[in-house]
């Protein structure tokens, strides 16, 4: 049915930590929505904010990278289970998607892209005469 | 570093990956488990080893089929605890908090909101539904000036310590 249509598949790229001198970074959850006109792209990204957000679109990769802005606190850490580490995760795009129509916003630490389809590719009517 | 490749390949073509429907009905799959060769889970398994030596504290996100279990940090400041918890896309009216006994307990719903239903979801690792987390505070706490704010997905919780908790400096007298 959908031969031609890929589906943008997620790929991880988690940088690898500590010995080859590289960032770290968590790999944010994410939910993908598809419906006739485009995607929908729902990430997690707690501590994130609209200044610490970058999303770029290149040789039809995607890649999301959040960086934490909340100074951490001054105290002692009695206990602990968030990682203070920066959020990154990349997809490949797929084809029919328009990218220069792609928009993004964040609120309360959850990312929202929606991914438009080009208009060449959305499904048509084609009236029988 | 060639069969990395050829996986990435065969994820651009649906018609070449005949599992791919039946991912689909995993909830939630840990995403490094998911496309990648033996030898960089091994490596992501020794990363899971090295972090545990760093934190000192599991990483609570590797059980795979546990319910919603939000991070928590607990700071120690010098006159007041900090209590934070990562709840990202929640409403403030969802999420409650009580304080009994030295015990903070939060707990709330994250409920799933979509405009439209048609369309086909094709991954998903977020969690909708209940949590509760609670934490034993090490030390008095007065009840009456517990704050909370809940700002880019993180609730903030603010207890300050009772008089009795506050560290004091104790002068000694040379006589």
């Amino acid at each position: 049915m959908q031969s031609t249509l890929t589906k943008p598949e997620q790929q991880t790229q988690q940088q690898r930590p500590a010995g080859n001198g590289r960032a770290n970074f968590l790999t944010p959850v994410a939910n993908i929505h598809e419906d006739k006109d485009g995607y929908m792209l729902e990430a997690e990204m707690p501590g994130v904010t609209k200044d610490g957000l970058d999303v770029t679109v290149e040789n039809g990769e995607l890649v999301i990278i959040g960086r934490r802005s909340a100074a951490q606190p001054v105290g002692q850490a009695l206990y602990r289970e968030s990682r203070g580490w920066d959020f990154r995760r990349a997809f490949e795009l797929d084809p029919s998607i328009d990218a220069a129509k792609i928009t993004a916003k964040i609120e309360q630490g959850v990312l929202t892209l929606h991914l438009p389809k080009a208009e060449a590719v959305k499904p048509r009517k084609i009236a029988v005469s | 570093m060639a069969s990395r490749k050829l996986h990435r390949k065969a994820s651009f073509n649906k018609n070449h990956q005949p599992n791919s429907k039946t991912m689909n009905l995993i909830r939630y799959q840990w995403p490094e488990l998911s496309n990648w060769s033996p030898f960089d889970r091994l490596a992501s398994f020794r990363d899971e080893i090295n972090r545990l030596f760093d934190t000192g504290l599991p990483a609570r996100d590797t059980a795979l089929f546990s319910a919603w279990s939000p991070a928590l940090d607990l700071y120690d400041e010098k006159d007041r605890f900090l209590v934070s918890l990562e709840l990202p896309g929640m409403k403030k009216e969802d999420i409650s908090l009580s304080f009994q006994d030295g015990v903070l307990t939060v707990s709330g719903e994250r409920k799933h909101e979509r405009e439209g239903k048609e369309g086909e979801t094709f991954r998903s690792e977020r969690y909708f539904g209940k949590f509760q987390r609670s934490v034993s505070l090490p030390a008095g706490v007065d009840a009456s000036k517990v704050k909370a704010t809940y700002r880019d997905g993180i609730l903030h919780v603010e207890l300050p310590k009772s008089e009795e908790a506050k560290p004091k400096q104790i002068e000694v007298s040379v006589s």
